[in-house]
């Protein structure tokens, strides 16, 4: 295959931007999406250019360190995957793939493709945790939990805070993300101490970091690699006004 | 009170004020097209209906300042949710997401609503202004509805009512529904009766509007 990668160059927080075009050649429909960025790197190594910056980590799909914006799709065109999973049998012979960082103000770029998520961390810092009791470890299923609430719990838990909803939200919005981590400990015994205030402050975090107003849109839900439910914003929204009133 | 300017500050609860404006506003629309369905019946009719409501004035009047009310803040909120939306992703895409995330009647309530906003001060400028000086116990406001300059027998104003309508619908498609997702029911087990009702709001009551543009523009 050959494909012309369009991709977003800045070399530092300040500097401006800009898209400039490579050709790679000889690229097998086998290889994933990165592989084939570690190809053009490779090449631009050889021209003693400066290889394109962006953000992998396990390559399984699992750790939510990747994240392009790829032809306008959050972690490219395949759905339920993460732009590490994805592969080049998804794209055509002779295809442009515009490849961009995630767009929000809350995620600033840091170089090239690679942006800085650490507001997410901040919001989890302000209510993602749970009040554990030090001691002996508890027996198992010595506290029962009704199996539609451990599913639900537990398919909030699969995100990976990767920022998929926020890049492709029209708004920048992350009542998704933020959905998810009220969900997973609000279905939870062990979730119940910090509930209300879980809620309140992480909303308000939220709001610090400057991510926009959730207009139902649902396309977070759509490029979520992950498939976390907009359930999940219905659920946040539920968990808030109970905590306001 | 101050936490209750907390929560309208806070990000989920604009949204709601938002919500609770729009379905209080859609709920006013079905009374509304109720009214406007009398013109079917001819001029007697819906002369007697208008009359009727003049006769109630106070309650006409705080009605309209109730409706006021929720019309501003309705589009003061939509404004300012518009606006920190677009701060919040100051650097847009060179290739956008589209249609293949989001659905077109969602991505565009800041302009359907715009329109619609536009076509509702001409209304109320064009039959709203005009009855308040109709005063007389013959006043025919029948003739002023079909047969004026303004009225849906110009074909130019019927279509432009049409136009408004199919946009209000569009708004309706997104807002209905949304509201009971802001106000966090969007999951549970009342989703499918959710989704029931919005037909009617959405499509239903805009349908019962258009068809008194098309009937006295364009059929009769």
């Amino acid at each position: 295959m050959k494909i012309t990668v369009q991709a977003w160059r800045q070399s530092s927080p300040t500097s401006a931007g800009e898209f400039v075009s490579y050709p790679v050649d000889n690229v097998s429909e086998d290889m994933s999406f990165f592989e084939m960025m570690d190809k053009l790197n490779n090449n631009l190594i050889r021209q003693g250019k400066d290889p394109i910056s962006f953000d992998h980590d396990c390559r399984e799909g699992i750790c939510g360190t990747c994240g392009i914006m790829i032809n306008g799709r959050a972690h490219g065109p395949l759905k339920g995957v993460t732009s590490c999973q994805l592969h080049m049998r998804s794209f055509k012979d002779g295809e442009t793939l515009v490849v961009e960082p995630w767009r929000a103000n809350s995620f600033p770029v840091i170089r090239d493709l690679v942006v800085d998520r650490s507001s997410f961390d901040r919001v989890m810092e302000s209510g993602g945790y749970v009040s554990v009791n030090t001691g002996g470890v508890p027996d198992a299923n010595a506290t029962p939990i009704l199996k539609n609430d451990v599913d639900l719990a537990f398919d909030a838990a699969a995100c990976i805070g990767c920022g998929a909803c926020v890049a492709t939200c029209k708004n920048s919005s992350a009542m998704l993300f933020v959905g998810a981590k009220v969900t997973q400990y609000a279905l939870l015994p062990q979730g119940q101490v910090e509930r209300k205030n879980r809620v309140s402050n992480m909303v308000a975090q939220m709001d610090i970091e400057g991510f926009g107003n959730c207009t139902n849109t649902s396309a977070c839900e759509v490029e979520c690699p992950k498939e976390i439910s907009v359930e999940n914003i219905a659920r946040l929204n539920r968990e808030f006004l109970k905590a306001s009133f | 009170m101050t936490w209750i300017f907390t929560f309208f500050q806070s990000s989920i609860g604009k949204k709601i004020l938002m919500a609770t404006t729009g379905i209080l506003l859609s709920l006013f629309l079905a009374t509304h097209l109720l009214g406007n369905l009398m013109l079917f019946g001819g001029a007697e009719m819906f002369n007697n209906y208008v009359h009727s409501l003049a006769n109630m004035k106070p309650v006409v009047r705080f009605a309209e300042v109730i409706l006021t009310l929720l019309f501003l803040a309705h589009i003061i909120s939509g404004i300012r949710v518009t606006l920190e939306n677009k701060r919040a992703k100051s650097i847009s895409y060179k290739i956008s997401p589209g249609p293949e995330t989001t659905k077109l009647h969602s991505r565009s309530m800041a302009i359907s609503g715009s329109i619609v906003f536009i076509f509702l001060v001409f209304h109320l400028q064009t039959f709203w202004y005009s009855f308040q000086n109709m005063h007389s116990a013959d006043a025919d406001f029948y003739d002023v509805v079909i047969n004026s300059k303004v009225g849906y027998n110009n074909p130019l104003i019927a279509g432009f009512y049409i136009l408004a309508l199919l946009l209000l619908a569009l708004h309706l498609r997104h807002g209905f529904q949304s509201a009971f997702q802001t106000f966090g029911v969007g999951d549970s087990r009342y989703k499918s009766l959710i989704e029931t009702v919005a037909v009617f709001f959405w499509l239903v009551i805009p349908l019962g509007f258009i068809s008194i543009p098309v009937y006295f523009g364009f059929i009769k």
